[in-house]
This record gives C-alpha cells, sequence and structure tokens, in this order.
C-alpha cells in the first residue's frame, strides 16, 4: 500500500522571504482586532455581565416576532431572542435586573412560570441565572486564568529554551489571543464560560506548536554553528512543516465534527478552537520563527549555554 | 530501543487492562449490560455533570444582614434569660437597634453585678485571643454589647456549616439523593441537585428561615398604636402572615422551633391542612407550663417574624404536641413541615447563581456528543493509517487505550464528565496523535537520512520526545490554572486534559514504542514502510 505523502520529502520553502509582508500584515490585523474588539466590544454572555437565559422548546412552530412581543410584554426588560436551528426551540436573554442580588433570580421564576402558560406543551429546557455579584468574579477570575497562563508557558519556555524564545512565545500567544478576540467581536458570537476555556486551549495548543518548532530550531542551532540565521529558520520550518501540516489537519478534522454535529451548547468552544489552530499553525511559522532574527538570536548564541549542556549533546 | 524486558510488557499490559476493567462500569451505566457486572468488581462510575444528567445548580450567600440580625435576636434572648436568673437583675428595654445590644440597669449598684454576667456569656475565640463581643458600659447604668469583627467572622463561618445540613436535610429529608450541598468561600453554599428540573420548588424550600417561635399574644396594647407600629414596653408589633394587619406580641419567647423533635403535615378538625408538631421534654416542660398559666388568653405562631395565626388557650397542652394552624395549602404545610424538621437556617440564604438543565436536553448533548467524538476519532484514526501504515496502526491502538485510561482513571477519582469535558476527550486524542505525528515524522526524516532501520526508530522516539514533552508541559500548566481558577464546567474540561495529557504521553509513546519493540524482534523487517 503506497502511504499517503502530505507533503513531499524534500521541501525547501524559503517561509522567511515573506517574513516582513507576514510581519506587517500581521501587525495590521492584530491592529485592527484589537481597535475593532475595544470600539465594538465583545458580545459577552450572562457568566460575565449577569442576567438570566432561558432556553424553551415549543411543541409548535412559534414565530419569533410573536415571542417576542409576549416576552416584551412581561416587563422584565429588552429581551434578545435567538432562534436555535429550527422555529421550536428558542433562547431568550434578558438583561440584568435593577435592584438587588435575588431580582435577577425573581425574573427567571416568572419566565419559567409564563412560558408554558401562554404555550401549552412549551418545555424550558435550561435556564440560567447570574447575579451581577457571581458575574463579576466570574469575569475576573477567568481574566486572572488566561493572564497566569501566558505567564506560566511564557516562563518555562524561557526556562526551557533562551530569554529571546519566551518572549517571541509570548508576543505569539498575544498575537493569537488577539485574533480570536477580534473574531468574537466582528462575529458577535457570544462569550461564556467555555470560550474562556477554548482561549487557555488555544494559549495551550499555538505554544505547542511554537515549541516544536523552537526545538527543532535549538537543535539545528547547536547542528549546523556556521549557518546563517534565515537559512537555519528556512531549513527548521520545513523539516517540522511535515508534522505542523498534518497534525494541524487532524486536529482540525477533530473539531470540525465536534463543530458540524457535535452539540449546540459548545458550538461556541468548538469554533474557537477551531479558528485557535488555524491561527496558531500560522503564527508558529510567521511569528515565532521570525522574532528571534530581530531579538538576535544567532548561531552562536546557544553556544555558552551549549558548552556548559555538553554532558547532553548526542555524539553525531 | 529493542530492549523491553519482559517485565516491563506485562506492567504495560497490566496498566492497560486494568485501564479497560475500570472504565466498564461507566460504559455500560444505564443499558441492560449493568446488571451484568457483579457487585464485588469494583464499582467505580463516572458520574455525568449537570448539563449531561439534567439538574440545578444553585449557588447561595448568607445574607450578611441577616445574619447579624439572628445573632443579635439569639444575644438578645440569652440576654434575657441570664438576666432572670437569681439573683434578678431588673432592666429596661433591649434595644437591637445600630447592630449591637444595650439596656439600662434599673439599679445603679447592680451595675458590676451585670456587666460581670453579661462577660460570662461572651466566648473567647481560638488563636486570636479576643472575646466575640465587647461588654461596655456607657453613662455608668447603659451596658452595651458589641459583635467584634472576629466574632461576626467566627459566626458566619458556624452558621455556614450548620446551614449546609440544613440544606441538604431540607432537600433530601430521606438522605438518599445523590446531591451535592458544599459550602464555598465562607459566605456562599453550593447546590447541585440531578434530576430536579424545576428549582423553583428548591427555592422555596431553600428561602425560608423557618424561624418558629411561640409568644403571647399582649392583650394589654392599645389597638390603635400597634396598628401604628407602637408596642407597650416589652412587647413588639409583628405583621400578620396573611397581610391582615399587626399584633403585639410579648416579646419574650415562650418555646421555639429549636425545640422541635418533629413536625409533619395533617388536618385539623375541620379538614384543612396544618402541621403537627412534636416538642423535646424541655420544650414540651415549658410549653405545657406556659398554657397552663394563660388558660383563655391567645398565643402567637410566629413564623420569621410573621404571625401565621394567634388561636386561644382553650387549655393547658401538656404532651408536648401542638398543631399550628394558618392559611396552608397541604403542599405548603408540607413544605414548612419539612423546614421545621429540618431545623431553621442560621442565616438567611440569597439566590445568586442558578443554572438548569433538562434531563432530555442533557441526553440530547450526551447523544450528539458521542457520535461527534466516535465519527472524529474515526476520522483521526483512517488519517492515521492512510499515512503512517503499520505505524498508524499502533498509533491507533494506542488511541483506543487512551479512551480507555482516560475513562478508567476519571472513574477512579470519581471525576464529573461535562460537554466541555467531551471537547477536552477530543482535544486529548489530538495531543495523543500529535505525539505520535511528530515521532513517525522524525523516523521518516531519520530514514531520509540514511539511517538504518532500528537506529532510525530509535533517534526518532528519542529526538521527538523532547519536543512532546516541553509540548505537554504547556498543555499541564494551562490545564491546572483552569482547574483551580475555573467553575463547573470549565473546570470538567480541565480535569479529562490534565488526565488525558499523562496517558497520551504513556499510550503515543511507550506504549506503541513498546509495540513497534516487539515487532521489530519478532520479525526482524529490513525495510520499513513509513
Amino acid at each position: 500500500m503506497k502511504l499517503l505523502k502530505l507533503v513531499p520529502d524534500h521541501t525547501n520553502l524559503d517561509f522567511m522571504r515573506w517574513r516582513n509582508v507576514a510581519l506587517v500584515l500581521s501587525l495590521i490585523v492584530t491592529v485592527i482586532s484589537i481597535g475593532y474588539t475595544v470600539y465594538r466590544g465583545l458580545n459577552l454572555g450572562i457568566d460575565f455581565v449577569g442576567g438570566q437565559v432561558i432556553r424553551v422548546e415549543f411543541a409548535k412552530p412559534v414565530h419569533i416576532d410573536e415571542l417576542r412581543t409576549r416576552v416584551d410584554r412581561l416587563g422584565v426588560g429588552e429581551a434578545s431572542i435567538q432562534a436555535l436551528g429550527n422555529q421550536q426551540t428558542y433562547q431568550v436573554r434578558l438583561p440584568k435586573p435593577e435592584g438587588p442580588e435575588t431580582a435577577s433570580n425573581a425574573v427567571v421564576s416568572k419566565l419559567r412560570a409564563t412560558i408554558p402558560q401562554v404555550y401549552p406543551g412549551a418545555r424550558v429546557d435550561a435556564g440560567e441565572s447570574v447575579s451581577g455579584k457571581v458575574s463579576e468574579e466570574l469575569a475576573q477570575n477567568s481574566a486572572i486564568a488566561i493572564a497566569l497562563a501566558m505567564l506560566g508557558i511564557a516562563l518555562y519556555i524561557w526556562f526551557r529554551f533562551e530569554w529571546q524564545f519566551g518572549v517571541g512565545a509570548l508576543l505569539t500567544l498575544g498575537h493569537d489571543i488577539a485574533m480570536t478576540l477580534g473574531f468574537f467581536a466582528f462575529t458577535r458570537l457570544p462569550v461564556d464560560l467555555n470560550v474562556v476555556a477554548a482561549f487557555l486551549t488555544i494559549v495551550g495548543y499555538s505554544l505547542n506548536d511554537t515549541v516544536v518548532i523552537y526545538d527543532r530550531i535549538r537543535e539545528n542551532l547547536r547542528k549546523y554553528r556556521k549557518m546563517a540565521i534565515l537559512p537555519l529558520l528556512n531549513l527548521s520550518l520545513n523539516e517540522t512543516l511535515a508534522r505542523t501540516v498534518v497534525t494541524s489537519l487532524t486536529v482540525l478534522l477533530a473539531l470540525g465534527v465536534l463543530m458540524l454535529i457535535g452539540p449546540q451548547v459548545i458550538f461556541g468552544l468548538a469554533i474557537a478552537i477551531f479558528l485557535g489552530v488555524v491561527i496558531g499553525t500560522y503564527s508558529s511559522i510567521y511569528i515565532s520563527a521570525p522574532v528571534l532574527v530581530w531579538l538576535g538570536v544567532e548561531p552562536d548564541s546557544f553556544l555558552k549555554s551549549e558548552e556548559k549542556d555538553s554532558a547532553e549533546a548526542q555524539p553525531a | 530501543m529493542l530492549e523491553f524486558p519482559r517485565w516491563k510488557v506485562w506492567l504495560v499490559v497490566a496498566v492497560v487492562a486494568i485501564g479497560v476493567f475500570l472504565s466498564i462500569p461507566s460504559l455500560i451505566a444505564g443499558t441492560p449490560a449493568a446488571s451484568a457486572w457483579p457487585k464485588w468488581f469494583p464499582q467505580y462510575k463516572i458520574s455525568l455533570g449537570l448539563d449531561l444528567a439534567g439538574g440545578s445548580h444553585l449557588l447561595l450567600e448568607a445574607d450578611a444582614s441577616d445574619a447579624l440580625k439572628q445573632r443579635l435576636q439569639a444575644k438578645e434572648d440569652e440576654v434575657a434569660t441570664e438576666l432572670r436568673h437569681d439573683p434578678r437583675i431588673e432592666v429596661g428595654d433591649i434595644s437591637t437597634a445600630g447592630g449591637k445590644l444595650s439596656f439600662l440597669v434599673r439599679n445603679p449598684a447592680q451595675v458590676d453585678a451585670a456587666v460581670e454576667r453579661m462577660r460570662t456569656l461572651t466566648q473567647p475565640l481560638a488563636l486570636t485571643g479576643k472575646r466575640d463581643w465587647d461588654v461596655q458600659v456607657l453613662d455608668s447604668t447603659r451596658i452595651v454589647l458589641t459583635p467584634t469583627p472576629a466574632g461576626t467572622t467566627q459566626a458566619l463561618k458556624d452558621a455556614m456549616g450548620v446551614a449546609r445540613d440544613v440544606v441538604r436535610r431540607r432537600i433530601d429529608p430521606s438522605g438518599t439523593k445523590e446531591i451535592t450541598v458544599i459550602t464555598e468561600g465562607g459566605n456562599r453554599i453550593l447546590v447541585e441537585v440531578p434530576g430536579v428540573e424545576d428549582p423553583e420548588a428548591l427555592k422555596k424550600l431553600i428561602g425560608q428561615t423557618a424561624r418558629l417561635e411561640f409568644k403571647l399574644v399582649d392583650l394589654s396594647a392599645d389597638q390603635q398604636q400597634v396598628q401604628q407600629g407602637h408596642a407597650p414596653p416589652g412587647s413588639q408589633v409583628l405583621p400578620m402572615a396573611d397581610g391582615s394587619g399587626f399584633i403585639a406580641v410579648k416579646r419574650r419567647v415562650m418555646v421555639s422551633g429549636d425545640q422541635l423533635t418533629d413536625a409533619h403535615q395533617g388536618f385539623d378538625q375541620d379538614g384543612r391542612p396544618d402541621i403537627n408538631i412534636k416538642f423535646n421534654s424541655s420544650g414540651a416542660r415549658r410549653f405545657g407550663r406556659t398554657t397552663q398559666e394563660n388558660v383563655g388568653k391567645p398565643f402567637a405562631i410566629i413564623l420569621d417574624d410573621k404571625v401565621l395565626s394567634a388561636p386561644n388557650i382553650n387549655e393547658p397542652i401538656l404532651g408536648g404536641n401542638a398543631q399550628i394552624t394558618g392559611n396552608f395549602t397541604v403542599q405548603s404545610a408540607h413544605d414548612l413541615a419539612v423546614s421545621l424538621a429540618s431545623g431553621k437556617l442560621p442565616v438567611k440564604l440569597n439566590v445568586i447563581e442558578e443554572r438548569t438543565v433538562s434531563a432530555e436536553l442533557g441526553a440530547d448533548s450526551i447523544h450528539k456528543g458521542v457520535i461527534a467524538s466516535i465519527i472524529a476519532v474515526l476520522g483521526v484514526i483512517i488519517f492515521m493509517l492512510v499515512t503512517y501504515g503499520r505505524f498508524g496502526v499502533y498509533a491507533t491502538i494506542a488511541l483506543v487505550v487512551n479512551a480507555f485510561l482516560i475513562l478508567g482513571i476519571m472513574a477512579m477519582f470519581n471525576a464529573t464528565l461535562t460537554l466541555p469535558g467531551i471537547a477536552g476527550f477530543i482535544l486529548t486524542i489530538g495531543a495523543a496523535v500529535d505525539a505520535n505525528v511528530l515521532i513517525n515524522e522524525r523516523i521518516r526524516e531519520e530514514i531520509r537520512r540514511g539511517r538504518r532501520l532500528i537506529d532510525a526508530v530509535e533517534t526518532g522516539y528519542h529526538e521527538a520526545f523532547r519536543a512532546i514533552f516541553d509540548a505537554n508541559v504547556t498543555h499541564v500548566i494551562s490545564a491546572a490554572i483552569m482547574a483551580y481558577f475555573g467553575s463547573g464546567p470549565v473546570r470538567g474540561f480541565a480535569v479529562v486534559l490534565l488526565i488525558g495529557v499523562v496517558t497520551s504521553v504513556f499510550t503515543a509513546v511507550y506504549f506503541t514504542r513498546m509495540l513497534v519493540a516487539l515487532w521489530i524482534r519478532r520479525h526482524r523487517p529490513r525495510e520499513l514502510h513509513i
């Protein structure tokens, strides 16, 4: 049987030739992403701003405008209503009401009681209510978690490699996070707790890619001490290209399935990770590697530590 | 590379077998096959999160102002009782205004004695050397008891422990359901009840403090004054529960709900729902004595500072059994009976977060999640097979073993599988595949460089492991942070990821290496088709 080879054996692509173009492009998109996120804001779910969401399954198709009128008549605030797939399943979201922490909860009780009365056979499938206090804490904890994860991983890379690699990893991460934020700001997909898990996963995955490439760069820096830095980066990227392609494709394949036929509730999580993998693959080539050039990694910059580490060196 | 001693092979086989064995109860749960699993086998099972099983999640927070109020009331009763003891100290009304207890000692000569007696009512706090209340004398005759901050903190902590037990008893009087009731962060209680789709009933049960008191009605009070909220000294004005006005009652408690041993719903002689209660012996004695002394007078049945009813004492009630009448339905009488029997909440609890998922939606999520996982894994397997041939087969076996190990370890720790956990599972598969891809691509590379087969395989595993290790450490860092900071579903994701990272390194690196080594040793291939 002939085995599938997505990437031919001896590729010699000149990745670094495009590094300045890629950098300018990345910079522009990053700036636009951050700017748009700041300007437009994220569509934060009730997890982070408080409020309530219920998911109702009706016995018969219901028109969205009719439902909206009915909910508005309850006088519990401006509802945002979204159809989930067909005309029988809706998600109704209400803003956090004024007043004490418990007010939010009372609104859900009211909706829960009213809907089956007006629409016989309707079933409240899921209901969530988050008070302002809890949502503030969740938002704060999530921000801390993402920042800590980024920092922790960058420190680990610094510890395992050289400081330039740590900085490179951190810049790559910043780029990926900015892009993903921009995506969520642009598509208005709700950002909930699951998406935070996705962000942390993107951080992990993008780093995974970067680490694999950095590992090869380190290996080649030790192996080819006379080679200039640009050809060396190209060589490393070409050597790991097959792995980059195969792994990214498999993960995208698995996530794509989850996104298309998996439970609707984790669509946000799946699409965020999917996107993160695409961005992470790009950035590990065009951000992580070129950054090393600008930070002055030279073929001999590993020498000192190399000599100290000679116990670890492999006989050629 | 080929050094794979027999004992190591058996060790790996044993680990895999244990993993498969432990994961079986979770896999067959809910199917007819579950009954075939012998009772004396390990019963470790993965529990499903509420998003998959359906149920209600409530986060309750103690109402700080109510906690203070209840603490003041309890102290007021204590102080009043203490002062009545021989030698009796005559005092004016005890005021609870401004979060302090204060009262006037009528006879200035008794002030020192009163302070001394008050001091005996305060408790030293562990470690700090402080006491839970400050006793001071103002204007030489007024004694003021102020709660200290440390005392308040300690009291809240104690109250939360009691509240947790009360909540558990109210939701699950028989103690048989699989519910979670835990305290969180000092002033919160997390309640998770699988299977309950309508949290309203739960909220009603938890929402009631259920502080029951019996007090005599103050007949001397002027009705007009009472309706305006003014009570004579020694009495207080309370609203009627049905909103029909106000009533003046004596401040002194005849007997309280703390002295109940049992409460259940019944019917009165007219067939209306009521609640039958039974006092413990000291409560029965006090109730008997007070009713004996006050035959013909009304007494008030007070629940959470509202008067349910104020029946006349027709005859002394001596046996310790009594009925609470009021405007009840069967359901509300039943709920109140459960609340009374489980004891009063030492602090009012507010619902600050609520999440409910119906069992249908949960089942739908499991169904879709499982199908998506199976298709995703199949897709990955096919991709591995056409890309790496024999080594793809090894990677596939490793993937399957990995899945069993994850389930087995989750079952062993009784971990909870949530919806994001399924996503974590798929991601773990990705990590395991990545490890194999790294290894196999490296082997291809080494063969291209002209290494001999065994040498190439050995170098491949060796060189790839560094990157695999570093990459997985980064996963562990982010998963551990998620597990620490995340709540509910996110933690479910992190737990699966954390377990998966460990098992995938074991299966993708160690397990496949063993398979490759055994194959090479047995067949001594000259060429590698990879």
